[in-house]
């Protein structure tokens, strides 16, 4: 119940420009792209980090401020955006990730197992990267894949009826590449 | 149909009220003097509905309405005070003295908190949940002022009075769930923050989180009255 | 696009596929495709050819019973194969016009024979990927029928006829929805397709998404004439990236033969659809929280009323079901309200898709007729619970349902039927339990779902599931007392009734029906420090000095 409030009134406001790119990076047009598709609207948000995360794997803080400030949304307000939605990363991913789905199917059927021996493994707990920046080990929220449970995603690739084996083994592969 | 009608009659706890179409139960029954307990609620800034401190019961409904943004219809009758609600209003408030680290004895707000006053209100004498005990950071680099989420319910008062009445929008909420915390831009220092210094976060905060530093140790009242004479002011241009 | 346009399309299509002695049809479904569905299609292709044999492989959506994948029907014959494996695709082709492949061959009468297929029909028939195939199959001939023979009014009442209900979860009456939309004011409006299948364990939408793109489109046409409306939005999970890449080469398609866009069909009706990239969260299942995600913000619920059907994106008149809703519209257009309301039960019409998954023989999607008992559905169509092992419970409706035990079993399915149970219909899922399963531990997953998924505007929901899973835990590790016990249900109550949005006020739900059906296993784990099913480990107790 609140109206617009610029003190300037309409007419005399500066045509607004979006910054520049931060950098050369031909990745910056792609997500330029994005929210030029979109006429610089506010709602844009989350398409346009969709696109950041797809095009550098992660959002960093450049990054946020970069389409916060393209698309004229408060800093606080993109930031809480980000970190609102489980997709979205702050970090940067590791070479390879092994997603352990941690659906309902998939956890009736052993995945908390498979989970726990990634973690021992690797040293790490699940969200995490190894400090050589190798493996990234994630849990998904179900990937649809069910009647295949449990279901481990290597580098994306959907396993079904995986084994505590199997995913050492993997890791075991990724591990002495 | 009736809704053309601009005056509704309702009841409200058994007294025949009159209201105007559009008003919510909040607004009607304080008008009458009629007691709705409230914490996100704040004359001036925009509702939310998300404490359910003022739930209260429409007869015919199973489900328990938020006064604070539900609107009056003719004939609808309010109950705002009843076991069942006083019930869930309690373990509410439990569930907040739980979730973080609210020691009034040491608290700046000792004696001006509305959640302080709200639980004595409500006859809270012990809270059966456990203590979750979060560590939580205290941010004091601001000139004027400290943020001590160990004392914040999420309230999003400040980020409401700074969006809708300053229109700085330095506050946002970030993470969710139980992880949820407020913070100023990229979750950076307030100090360092685009903040304009202006306070009125500080004087919306229903708790100790928000607190002015050269108030301490001395009594710390808030005082969050200028926001409708704002709003007021606002119309008026 | 005219009708005679679609006509001679389909007669096309019809045309070609008559060309062919034989159809292979392959399943190339997430499940089956995990399986090298993609390699055993080549190798057919490539053995097709090498055979000199007239045949057609075409790539299909799920064709049903994933357990048995990777699927292979050879049609006309209906011959199914099913555990399918590349070096096998030789022996296929041989078989042709002969007799079929012992070895492969697979009996699952007793799981297709009480399926009856409205949503599914086109489901392992047609390559999803091709419009034409659609067509062919009397796609869009209900929006050209909607269109041109009736008006917007009769197209509600054809819906309000039906008798179909939301198949997200709610069961609010489709047809009341529409009508609501359509008499709201406001020139500009919106259509709104929930494809955030959250639900763990529910993959039907997914499915319908990418192995029948076209239908979802065709009954969000139909709606945005029906109430008025001009624009469309799917909500798409991010973590169905084939959903996503058929669903938009779909709406290219469609939009390249003028069936999306301007004057469709002739007329002066438009309509035009977008995705929109769900980013991991729960709630946005929830239609306000939805709507807020679409319009690039946090994704947190708002109180209701205002509903969207009179407030929703940009505070303008928003229609939102969700795809097995929407999947549902073309067939009741084209053969009437009527014949969809004579299947299923008293208040539940006609049928609705499952994923059966968990401990049972056949998992996979099945489509079945409102009212058919939860008996049919596990023992019969699903085969049971294999390895030797007993049922124990089967849950429905995911963290905001419930687990529904043995001897209520020859209840028939409904909505009204699965809530007086103390679980609901939600989005389809079906996950069955054996006595392997501890419920308390099952009811803690879920709450630590609810938990982690909470978006922690509203305290009862943030804090109150938190608070439910420390207790949980607690009686899982054998720490936990009777007072805690009793505590949790009181929490249970706050949380179902004092919660902003559905996730909290359902949130309780598999924790009060595992209470209600499965109480000795917590008094088990609390008076005795023991865990039924062997699944939680004990804390050793503390000794008392």
């Amino acid at each position: 119940m609140f109206r617009a409030m610029s003190p300037i009134q309409e007419g005399i406001v500066p045509a607004f420009t979006p910054p520049p790119l931060p950098s050369d990076d031909k990745r910056w047009k792609i997500v330029n792209g994005t929210m030029r598709k979109n006429g610089f609207a506010r709602h844009a948000l989350i398409e346009t980090l969709h696109t950041v995360q797809s095009s550098f794997g992660y959002l960093d803080d450049d990054a946020i401020r970069f389409v916060a400030r393209s698309l004229r949304v408060p800093l606080s307000q993109a930031y809480g955006v980000v970190t609102f939605y489980h997709y979205f990363s702050l970090k940067p991913p590791g070479k390879h990730t092994v997603t352990v789905c941690a659906g309902t199917a998939c956890y009736i059927k052993g995945a908390d197992a498979l989970i726990a021996a990634a973690e021992k493994r690797l040293g790490i707990a699940q969200g995490q990267t190894t400090k050589d920046g190798n493996i990234s080990l994630m849990t998904a929220r179900c990937v649809g894949a069910c009647s295949r449970a449990p279901v481990v995603l290597c580098d994306g690739e959907v396993a079904g009826e995986a084994s505590v084996e199997q995913v050492l083994e993997q890791l075991e592969r990724w591990t002495v590449e | 149909m009736s809704d053309a009608v601009e005056v509704k009659t309702l009841i409200i706890d058994g007294e025949e009220v009159s209201a105007l179409r559009g008003q919510t139960i909040l607004e009607v029954a304080r008008e009458n003097g009629i007691d709705i307990p409230t914490l996100c609620h704040l004359d001036g800034l925009s509702d939310v509905g998300a404490c359910r401190m003022c739930l209260v019961e429409i007869k015919g409904s199973n489900k328990l309405l938020p006064a604070c943004v539900a609107t009056v219809f003719e004939g609808m009758e309010v109950t705002t005070k009843s076991e069942r609600l006083q019930k869930h209003r309690r373990t509410i408030l439990e569930m907040l003295f739980a979730e973080r680290n609210h020691i009034c004895s040491v608290c700046v707000s000792n004696g001006n908190c509305e959640l302080q006053s709200l639980g004595q209100e409500q006859g809270l004498t012990h809270i059966r949940l456990p203590y979750r005990n979060p560590e939580l950071p205290v941010d004091a680099s601001h000139e004027r002022y400290t943020v001590d989420h160990n004392r914040c319910i999420l309230c999003t008062r400040c980020v409401r009075a700074c969006a809708e009445i300053e229109g700085a929008h330095v506050w946002d909420v970030m993470g969710r769930g139980i992880n949820s915390i407020v913070i100023t831009d990229l979750h950076e220092e307030w100090g360092s923050s685009t903040c304009t210094k202006c306070g009125k976060c500080v004087q919306v905060c229903p708790t100790g989180a928000l607190y002015d530093k050269s108030k301490i140790g001395v009594d710390h009242p808030k005082n969050p009255d200028f926001l409708p004479y704002l709003n007021l002011m606002r119309e008026a241009q | 696009m005219t009708v005679e346009e679609l006509e001679q399309i389909a007669e096309s299509v019809r045309l070609e596929n008559a060309k062919y002695d034989h159809e292979i049809h392959v399943c190339m479904d997430l499940a089956c495709a995990s399986q090298g569905a993609d390699k055993l299609r080549d190798e057919l292709v490539k053995a097709a050819e090498a055979a000199g044999k007239n045949v057609l492989v075409r790539r299909t959506g799920c064709m049903g019973p994933c357990s048995s994948g990777p699927l292979v029907r050879v049609d006309p014959e209906e011959t199914l194969y099913a555990h399918v494996k590349a070096k096998h695709a030789e022996a296929i082709v041989a078989s042709l016009g002969s007799l079929p492949v012992p070895e492969l061959q697979c009996d699952l009468s007793s799981h297709f024979d009480k399926q009856v297929r409205v949503v599914l029909e086109n489901a392992g028939h047609i390559d999803p990927e091709k419009i034409d195939e659609y067509i062919a199959c009397e796609g869009y001939k209900a929006l050209m029928t909607a269109l041109i023979e009736m008006t917007p009014a009769g197209v509600i009442h054809r819906i309000t006829e039906s008798r179909l209900r939301g198949r997200g979860g709610g069961g609010y009456p489709t047809g009341l929805k529409w009508s609501t939309v359509a008499k709201a004011s406001g020139d500009q409006k919106y259509i709104v397709c929930n494809g955030d299948e959250g639900d763990p364990g529910a993959f039907m939408d997914r499915s319908v998404m990418e192995g029948d793109p076209h239908r979802v489109i065709e009954g969000m046409a139909i709606a945005a004439y029906g109430v008025g409306a001009n624009k469309g939005f799917i909500y798409v999970r991010a973590e169905y990236p084939v959903a996503v890449a058929r669903l938009t080469m779909a709406i290219r398609e469609a939009r390249r033969r003028g069936l999306l866009g301007s004057n469709i069909g002739g007329t002066t009706f438009n309509f035009d659809v977008e995705i929109r990239l769900g980013a991991g969260a729960f709630v946005c299942g929830e239609e306000t929280a939805l709507l807020a995600s679409i319009e690039g913000r946090r994704g947190t619920p708002k109180p209701r009323p205002p509903y969207p059907a009179v407030s929703g994106l940009w505070g303008k008149p928003t229609l939102i079901n969700n795809v097995e809703t929407y999947a549902n519209i073309a067939p009741i257009i084209r053969n009437g309200g009527k014949w969809f309301a004579d299947m299923g039960s008293e208040r539940s019409k006609g049928t609705k898709v499952f994923a059966l998954t968990g401990k049972i023989t056949n998992t996979g999607l099945v489509e079945v007729p409102m009212g058919i008992k939860l008996r049919e559905i596990i023992e019969e169509i699903g085969g049971g619970v294999p390895d030797g092992h007993t049922f124990k419970a089967v849950q429905t409706g995911g963290p905001s349902g419930g687990c529904i035990p043995a001897e209520m079993l020859d209840v028939g399915v409904s909505y009204d039927a699965l809530m007086a149970m103390g679980s609901i219909m939600g989005s389809g899922g079906m996950i069955v339990m054996d006595d392997t399963s501890c419920m308390v531990n099952v009811a803690r997953f879920f709450i630590e779902f609810c938990m982690t998924e909470s978006c922690g505007k509203c305290i009862p929901c943030r804090a109150g599931t938190a608070q439910m899973y420390t207790l949980l835990s607690k009686i899982c590790d054998g720490t936990a007392s009777m007072d805690d016990l009793e505590l949790l249900e009181d929490l249970c109550s706050t949380v179902k009734e004092a919660s902003l949005c559905g996730l909290g006020q359902t949130a309780p739900n598999p924790v009060l029906s595992t209470l209600k059906y499965f109480r000795n296993e917590y008094i088990e784990h609390i008076a005795h420090k023991r865990c039924p099913a062997g699944v939680c480990t004990m804390k050793p107790q503390e000794v008392l000095a």
